[in-house]
């Protein structure tokens, strides 16, 4: 980051030099207000519309939460509605809800499992596209990378069909090898389910490693290579080392992403009975509110699902950041 | 440079193949089955070509089925894309910039407001944003996909740590002088200076409207706004009854998913150097 300030108004000093707000703290100037003025006007469009769309939304979901509905005509059917504050009734009511917990553990294993190995795999394609081994590396780079163009919706529906008996090749060539797979059955589906996360995730962590390679000056290879370190001892020593920035960024985005884990079972769910919709947290909140017509019960689902997001990303940013701290 | 032994390139060389096919098999799939019919599609084995391959004529089905739905849907996914992320990049680029240029109090505490929302998952918010638009009459309409849309918090992130390395303050100082105002330095200046970092904001931005399933879904019930997703899972909803619709979804897959990966491919030089910039700094 520059930080000269090339003084061009020699002798004009009425306002005190910008430094960037690192300098000594001036008393509020002119200057200053100026900047707050001009500032709020930039800030203005985006901040309003963020308050809109996540600070709104929060805080309604955290209000709608605590209320319930009554009803009270005759059996509880039609008649008038009315909302009764109801405490952390609908709190209770989610974690107490065998089905609901169930997804949780759900997705947490899915993620236990899932993320580590497309991580590995996503470090490994990078460090073999960046060793001098690699030929056809654009070529390569494009392959991996190219089904992060196609959207999870779509990517289900693919596998979907790469899936189910009667027209998945795949299928078939398993079953001409007397190999009687299925993927949609109910212990493998979540699996199946994987597979296309990582299908579709590998090749755009990859490039974010790509990218943190790059940033590495090549002498510190050469020296390595002068000093007879082999390829793999490399890769492991310095290599691994320096892209753990990287490494924690893709493992945040995957947690989060992880959580939210919702197109691919509602995709596959017409074709897997053993996909219920209490499959994953969000598949749950989702038929609270459109099935179950309980907008309170999903809210609070909501807002669970957003907590236990906010809590793992940040506890798995300490974690790895404390580490770093601890090698340095 | 010191060659690698030939043992190493023939090892990377086969790893590299084998996750290639892992990744294409798949494209290459979709892109064999867009030329068959319903009855192919069932009938012959899917890594391989039907007798009688038609891609155009069955392509050209899926556009006009249901008076041109799909085209409607296509365009429907381009307006909430290119609108969407055009706007989310002129927004984060103006409250990026403020925040690397223009130190104020409270700059910090905004910033870190920011963050935290780079980590709400999006699902976690699109129930409680339905709630709230339906209760303000939004929901079902353009504006409630649009509107969340231009909301970038990781363009923010973005531009002002790029803004911050790559806008000079002794060039804003010195358009100061020569008399021009803020907005002319922020659209003539900042802006240009920024480029790189904006092309990153909207390609994310893009390919992240495109790809949102969640949001459309619990918004939108009129099927003449769905963008593309949507519509082709309402597509395999009724496929059991129709199954035609399985040769439209598979062509309908086909049709929306090539134009995003060459577009994909062409760009990958872009998102690197967005990348670097977002993780390297981070």
């Amino acid at each position: 980051m520059s930080r000269v300030t090339l003084d061009r108004r020699a002798g004009a000093t009425s306002r005190p030099a910008r430094r960037n707000g690192r300098g000594p703290r001036r008393p509020a100037s002119r200057t200053e207000a100026r900047n707050a003025r001009t500032a709020a006007v930039f800030v203005l469009p985006f901040f309003a519309l963020f308050g809109l769309c996540f600070l709104a939304p929060i805080g309604y979901a955290l209000h709608q939460s605590l209320f319930i509905t009554e009803r009270t005509g005759p059996l509880g059917l039609g008649g008038r509605q009315r909302e009764v504050f109801a405490g952390l009734a609908n709190y209770a009511q989610a974690l107490s809800d065998d089905r609901f917990l169930t997804g949780f553990g759900r997705v947490l294993l899915f993620g236990a499992v899932q993320i580590p190995l497309m991580i590995v795999l996503a470090t490994a394609l990078a460090l073999l596209l960046e060793s001098a081994s690699a030929r056809g590396v654009p070529f390569f780079r494009s392959a991996f990378f190219l089904p992060y163009g196609v959207p999870g919706v779509i990517a289900s529906i693919l596998w979907g069909f790469l899936y189910v008996p009667g027209i998945s090749p795949l299928v078939k060539i398993a079953g001409d090898l007397g190999w009687d797979v299925d993927f949609l059955a109910r212990g493998t589906v979540l699996w199946s389910i994987a597979n296309i996360v990582t299908w579709q995730f590998t090749g755009y962590n990859m490039l974010v490693l790509i990218a943190q390679l790059k940033a590495v000056p090549g002498e510190l290879y050469e020296a390595a290579r002068i000093d007879g370190a082999g390829a793999w001892q490399i890769a492991r020593h310095i290599k691994i080392p320096l892209i753990r920035p990287a490494l924690v960024l893709t493992g945040v985005f995957s947690i989060i992403g992880t959580l939210q884990l919702f197109a691919e079972p509602m995709v596959l769910r017409p074709l897997a009975s053993s996909i219920d919709s209490g499959f994953t947290p969000n598949l749950h909140a989702y038929s609270e509110a459109f099935v179950g017509n309980n907008q309170h019960a999903a809210a609070a689902e909501a807002v669970l699902l957003a907590l236990v997001a906010c809590v793992l990303s940040f506890g798995f940013l300490r974690l790895t950041g404390g580490r770093a701290k601890g090698r340095g | 440079m010191t060659r690698p032994p030939v043992r190493h390139r023939i090892i990377t060389a086969s790893l590299l193949t084998v996750a290639a096919l892992y990744f294409l098999v798949p494209v290459y799939w979709l892109a064999v089955s867009a030329t068959k019919n319903s009855a192919d599609l069932f009938g012959t084995f899917g890594f391989w070509f039907s007798d009688h391959p038609r891609p155009v004529e069955y392509l050209a089905e899926v556009l006009t089925y249901d008076h041109g739905i799909y085209a409607r849907w296509f365009a429907n996914s381009l307006f909430y894309a290119g609108v969407g992320a055009v706007c989310a990049t002129l927004l984060s680029a103006a409250a990026g910039y403020a925040l690397a240029k223009f130190p104020f109090r409270g700059r910090e505490a905004l910033f870190n407001v920011v963050l935290a929302g780079v980590l709400i998952p999006g699902t976690a918010l699109a129930l409680p944003l339905y709630f709230l638009f339906s209760a303000m009459g939004l929901s079902n309409t353009y504006w409630a996909v649009l509107i969340p849309s231009v909301v970038s918090p990781f363009g923010v992130y973005l531009c002002r740590i790029y803004a911050a390395a790559a806008v000079p303050d002794s060039l804003l100082e010195a358009a100061r002088i020569d008399g021009a105002g803020e907005a002319r330095i922020f659209g003539g200046l900042g802006l240009r200076l920024m480029t790189p970092a904006l092309v990153t904001v909207f390609l994310f931005q893009f390919v992240h409207i495109w790809n949102n399933y969640f949001l459309p879904l619990v918004m939108l019930s009129d099927s003449g706004l769905y963008p593309i997703q949507l519509g082709l899972t309402s597509w395999t909803g009724y496929a059991d009854r129709q199954p035609v619709l399985y040769q439209y979804t598979v062509g309908g897959a086909f049709l929306s998913v090539v134009p995003l990966m060459v577009l994909m491919t062409v760009l990958q030089r872009y998102w690197r150097t967005g990348l670097t910039e977002g993780s390297v700094k981070a």
